[in-house]
């Protein structure tokens, strides 16, 4: 193999810009993101654990719908089929007036996907919790939704934390799919200097990198996270 | 918005056709050579020796972290220069699904042996089998019933995850219908058809995944 070495390529003008630049996209359609599949999730995921017939069939319907949509097909979904088919005035406004259209079309979609495989982590942890816990909150004389707020997802949500991170690192590599609609994260920014430099080693080995310590970093941070909400003598399962 | 017309689905039928053929294709063979890669790797993982388990554990954790894209991408750059020569952008691709879902499959493998319980093997080992058979005749068989439903929904996530070759240009389902959307200005008709077409199969599969995985409970 004939490959000329030059890590110092990385360094140069404008490459160590273009790098940092596509980190920071990288990390903030990521936290965009987290922010509505741990929002729509926890309401979809406790709709779904719900007895109440409506709200639980629509929720499965949601989950199901983003779960088996592979999520390129959803992103361009929303990047291209959307706008067309809401009333004109709305459409026009997407194609014309959304800020930033490609980096929101992917945290919308990036996002709503995450929300499914987190709605599934929040309703089997509170099924995993309720069983034991609600009886006795209730006999307690709380009322249902109080028993709800108070012990059953307090205790559910620290029981997934673990799946939770899961989840939120197949969220930031999924974040790489923007660069098909143009967002400029690590993944783009890497194949940009690779096709530029010729120096696809060091490119793609610096993208390699990145991702290794953004995951170590996620992975350190909810590990900090579970021993900073951990309550003394109180085990989930 | 204009009128919808659903004929220019039909029209290119055997067009579509040969991309989900393609995808099929990508299907198959990664879940195939990364069940077979990924098993060797879960060996050399579960293996006594460390200078066996330690560069498998490193190659599984790098692949786990990074996205599948960047995978191709690397590969698509690398390939040519190790062999010497070009290499077509679906060989290529192939061996970076394979290589890719290895990590993912050894992880799963890996699971389902580490979840036999051990006396098992100790009761394998009592009766004078040799380690292979003990393997083979004991562990295996049991193992394969606790990651069975695991293995269904990863086929289900690769056949998700061929979609990702858009990046390389080759003509799968979705790329296909990409061309087709953007050379008669139909997107909706193209992304909603492949769209329920992924929806139905991959339902299929993930409501198989989870009903084996109700049986294997029980």
């Amino acid at each position: 193999m004939n490959y000329n070495w030059d890590w110092g390529i990385l360094l140069q003008s404008p490459n160590a810009a273009l790098l940092v630049e596509g980190v920071a996209w990288t990390l903030g359609v990521t936290a965009l993101s987290w922010t509505i599949a741990l929002a729509v999730g926890s309401v979809v995921g406790l709709t779904r654990s719900l007895a109440w017939a409506p709200g639980r069939i629509a929720a499965t319907a949601f989950v199901e719908v983003f779960r088996n949509v592979p999520p390129l097909v959803q992103l361009f979904l929303w990047f291209f089929v959307f706008p067309e088919v809401v009333p004109d005035q709305v459409g026009l406004w997407i194609k014309r007036d959304l800020p930033l259209p490609e980096v929101t079309t992917s945290v919308v979609c990036i996002g709503l996907f995450s929300a499914a495989r987190v709605a599934e982590q929040v309703r089997a942890g509170i099924e995993l919790v309720r069983a034991r816990l609600l009886p006795a909150a209730l006999a307690t004389g709380l009322r249902p939704t109080q028993a709800y707020r108070l012990v059953v997802l307090p205790v559910a949500m620290r029981s997934i934390i673990g799946p939770l991170t899961s989840e939120l690192l197949i969220a930031t590599k999924m974040s790489s799919i923007g660069l098909t609609i143009g967002v400029l994260e690590l993944t783009a920014q890497s194949q940009r200097i690779a096709n530029d430099t010729f120096h696809g080693f060091e490119a793609y080995g610096a993208a390699t990198v990145s991702y290794l310590v953004i995951g170590l970093a996620i992975t350190g941070v909810m590990h900090l996270l579970a021993v900073w909400l951990r309550v003394p003598g109180l085990q989930a399962a | 918005m204009g009128s919808l017309d659903f004929s220019v689905v039909w029209t290119n039928l055997g067009f579509l056709g040969n991309g989900l053929a393609l995808s099929a294709l990508l299907v198959v063979v990664s879940s195939v050579g990364g069940m077979i890669l990924g098993g060797g790797l879960a060996a050399l993982r579960l293996s006594r020796h460390r200078i066996l388990r330690l560069p498998a554990g490193a190659y599984v954790t790098v692949i786990r972290s990074v996205p599948l894209i960047l995978v191709l991408f690397w590969f698509y750059f690398m390939l040519p220069l190790w062999t010497g020569h070009t290499i077509g952008a679906l060989p290529s691709a192939l061996i970076a699904y394979v290589m890719f879902e290895a990590a993912f499959y050894c992880e799963i493998i890996r699971a389902g042996v580490r979840a036999v319980p051990p006396g098992q093997s100790m009761a394998a080992a009592a009766t004078g089998l040799r380690p292979w058979q003990m393997m083979r005749l004991v562990v295996l068989p049991q193992a394969l019933v606790a990651m069975e439903p695991l293995l269904v929904n990863q086929v289900v996530i690769l056949f998700q995850d061929t979609a990702l070759v858009y990046v390389v240009a080759l003509r799968d389902f979705l790329t296909a219908a990409s061309v087709i959307a953007s050379r008669d200005d139909r997107p909706v008709e193209l992304y909603g058809f492949v769209a329920v077409v992924y929806f139905v199969i991959c339902l299929a599969g993930s409501q198989l995944a989870g009903r084996r995985r109700g049986e294997v409970i029980q």
